[in-house]
């Protein structure tokens, strides 16, 4: 603690770096890229298993998947990447030492040792829950030490992020306002802390109860809080995949923000109304009341979602405005079609940001209503939906991330980069295809966490149309194809870090500098983004229209009072 | 940039883009129509929860269903001789979910109403009716009552679509419903 903090120079950015926090941001991020290939891979077979033609798992074996790609993915991948994030975006971003390096590894060790335990107790076959662990199925004690391990590490490292921020003003690493990226990163962080503290609240007495301190845990009251941090780690997720979107458009481009104003209120929207929508999962739960559930299933009259929109158009806004200073201001979409499609960092970004939008959103604000909720609640409508948050959305944007990152932090060049250029296309439309059938599929009725589609053991006979089976065909071979990408990811990264020829900087380039800037424009000059305002209004179109299809087709159904 | 500090040290004060302005009007207007729309289909839709539901013991719910099933049975149907029951229209209508069966099967009449109470013995379950596609959470120890019409007629099946165990794929039950006169 009392050492001289040690900084580099990064050769590529200027940024200077403290060694603490790099050492913290790799362990971080490798473990992420690690649980991802892990937890893709259980992904992989409960995708083989649900293409009706292949089934290839027994059900046994497949619910057992089913839980572990659910944790490993949701839950630990995402947190350890956002750690690193969260690291990087306040150490590295302000120039600033990291606070209590030795604290970052303790929460680094509770963090794996957690995610082990769980994972070790998901694989011995007794703790088939699912990630939700819906009381009153009961798992082994241990699964829920596990998960109360990482989130307590979890926690630990929002709170050296926050104490790093603290530090960086104490020692006037910077000056103003923190960046628009580390703001984000801070957004993220104060719903990080709301979402394990709900996770407390209900792990631990759920765990009192797994070994027979408690008699009894309400179902009911479960969810409520359980969703308390159920839904809230998937709002982390966006506040860190929006911040990760500026930050790639800042380094690509030199893009500022259109306003820092008007992009900090969409953000701070966010802290107000986004975590406080558990009851997205509880919309035809008995016991609840209408009021509740409208009030929280909105977003507080969807102001988050009015904050998502606004992102939707500042994040392409600005890398509009950049691109149209550098000349490309032919016609709408000449700064799009000119922008570097065959470097993943921004295809990954882009492709990420489009689709997060029109899958993802569109169809999460539309399940989210009361009414509509009722044709949709459990059916594989549902993980179609937040696969094309979290794996289009949230995973892509961190892949794209990686590409920029690794090589940077390890100093070595990314190796195969034929197969990296192909890798945002591979798995972000294979994602997007495999969310849209799946979405299609539900609307048909097809359950999701089910082993059976054709009720072959059931005592009545029952057969969904054909159509579902088609579809669920297409799943099948959409995730395929996203698994491919997916590989790739891992073998580019592994390969960049263990064979990547190591970067030689000139003696000059290790001089601070900043990256070519666009210096002024929006705010202080006039200069419109009317190819984003066009994409906007197509995506408004897109979500007015799928809105109040759905609320026609609710009305086809039987009627309910 | 967003990765620096803004370059203002107040940039509250700057003015904003017209494109942002005009964007963030019509996405607050499309907002606030999108949260009436749940209160207005309360009143003038016919799709909405009830909000009607009781805290009951598991045993004493199953009594509730064994004596309405011996009250309308008609007859039995399946692998499991599961009994089919028909109750009159607008009379209340047990259905049970328990590890891993729907009880009893259901033949109701198109177009008549039903006062439905769904409730678990054992663990929670997805009441899912196909292809009407109407799902619904079943608790344990909560009596959740929903009046339902039927607006088309046949075999419908109730798929568990709350994962509820090794069994869970084989939880199917059947609504019957029968044309109106």
């Amino acid at each position: 603690m009392v050492a001289k903090p040690v900084f580099r120079t990064c050769g590529v950015t200027g940024l200077k770096i403290h060694d603490g926090a790099e050492l913290l941001i790799k362990a971080n991020a490798v473990t992420a890229v690690v649980v991802l290939a892990v937890g893709g891979l259980f992904g992989l077979l409960v995708a083989l298993t649900r293409w009706p033609s292949v089934h290839l798992l027994p059900a046994d074996m497949f619910y057992l998947a089913l839980t572990a790609h659910g944790i490993d993915i949701l839950i630990v991948w995402c947190i350890f990447f956002e750690v690193a994030l969260m690291y990087f975006a306040s150490a590295v971003l302000l120039g600033s030492r990291l606070a209590t390096p030795k604290m970052g590894w303790v929460a680094y060790a509770l963090m794996v040792l957690g995610a082990v335990i769980t994972n070790w107790k998901v694989l011995e076959g007794n703790s088939s829950v699912m990630m939700t662990s819906y009381v009153p199925m009961q798992a082994d004690p241990l699964f829920y030490v596990g998960l109360i391990l990482f989130a307590v590490g979890a926690l630990i490292a929002c709170f050296i992020f926050l104490g790093t921020l603290v530090v960086a003003k104490a020692e006037k690493c910077y000056e103003g306002s923190i960046p628009l990226v580390t703001f984000g990163a801070l957004v993220a962080c104060i719903i990080a802390v709301y979402t394990i503290a709900s996770g407390a609240i209900i792990l631990i007495p759920t765990f009192l109860w797994s070994i027979g301190l408690i008699a009894h845990i309400d179902p009911l009251m479960y969810k409520v809080v359980w969703w308390g941090m159920g839904h809230s780690s998937q709002q982390i997720n966006v506040a860190a995949h929006i911040a990760v979107w500026y930050a790639i458009a800042a380094i690509l481009f030199g893009a500022k923000p259109l306003s820092e104003k008007v992009s900090r209120m969409a953000y701070l929207t966010y802290i107000f109304f986004l975590q406080i929508a558990s009851a997205h999962h509880l919309l035809v739960e008995p016991g609840l009341s209408s009021s509740y559930k409208i009030f929280n299933t909105s977003y507080g009259m969807y102001l988050a979602v009015l904050g998502s929109m606004i992102h939707g158009l500042t994040v392409p806004g600005c890398i509009e405005a950049a691109q149209r200073k550098k000349g490309f201001n032919k016609g709408l979409f000449e700064w799009l079609r000119k922008a570097p499609w065959g470097n993943p960092v921004f295809s990954g970004m882009f492709l990420s940001l489009i689709m997060f939008g029109f899958l993802g959103g569109i169809s999460g604000v539309t399940m989210g209503v009361e009414q509509i909720n009722i044709m949709i609640h459990n059916t594989i409508y549902v993980p179609g939906h937040f696969h094309g948050t979290v794996a289009v959305g949230t995973t892509l944007a961190f892949m794209a991330l990686c590409f920029f990152l690794v090589p940077v932090l390890f100093r070595r060049e990314l190796v195969l980069p034929g197969l990296a250029k192909l890798q945002p296309y591979l798995f972000g439309l294979g994602m997007g295809v495999f969310s849209v059938f799946m979405m299609g599929a539900g609307t048909l009725g097809v359950s999701r966490r089910h082993w059976d589609m054709a009720f072959t053991d059931a005592p009545h006979a029952f057969s969904h149309a054909p159509a579902a089976f088609l579809m669920m065909g297409i799943v099948g071979v959409s995730a395929v194809i996203a698994v491919i990408g997916g590989a790739i990811f891992i073998a580019v990264m592994v390969g960049t870090i263990l064979f990547g020829k190591p970067m030689v900087f000139a003696p000059a380039a290790a001089a601070p500098s900043a990256p070519p800037a666009v210096a002024t424009y929006g705010s202080a000059e006039e200069f419109s983004v009317p190819g984003t305002f066009t994409l906007a209004l197509l995506f408004l179109t897109m979500f007015v229209l799928y809105y109040f299809v759905n609320w026609k087709y609710l009305a086809s159904t039987w009627l309910l009072s | 940039m967003s990765i620096f500090p803004p370059k203002e040290k107040v940039w509250f004060n700057e003015p904003v883009e017209k494109a942002e302005i005009l964007w963030i009007g019509i996405a607050l207007v499309w907002a606030l129509i999108m949260f009436a729309m749940m209160p207005l289909w309360h009143l003038k839709g016919s799709q909405n929860m009830s909000n009607e539901a009781y805290r009951i013991q598991p045993d004493k719910y199953q009594a509730k269903v064994d004596e309405f099933v011996e009250k309308y049975k008609v007859g039995e149907e399946g692998k499991a001789k599961t009994p089919v029951v028909h109750p009159p229209a607008g009379s209340d209508v047990y259905l049970l979910a328990r590890l891993w069966e729907w009880y009893p099967v259901l033949e109701l009449e198109q177009g008549k109403s039903y006062r439905l109470h769904l409730s678990s013995l054992d663990w929670q379950h997805g009441f899912s009716v196909q292809p009407a596609n109407i799902n619904l959470q079943v608790h344990p120890g909560i009596d959740e009552v929903v009046t339902i019409t039927p607006t088309t007629s046949g075999d419908f099946g109730i798929i568990c679509n709350e994962y509820c165990g090794i069994g869970h794929h084989t939880m199917l039950g059947k609504i019957r419903v029968v044309a109106g006169k």
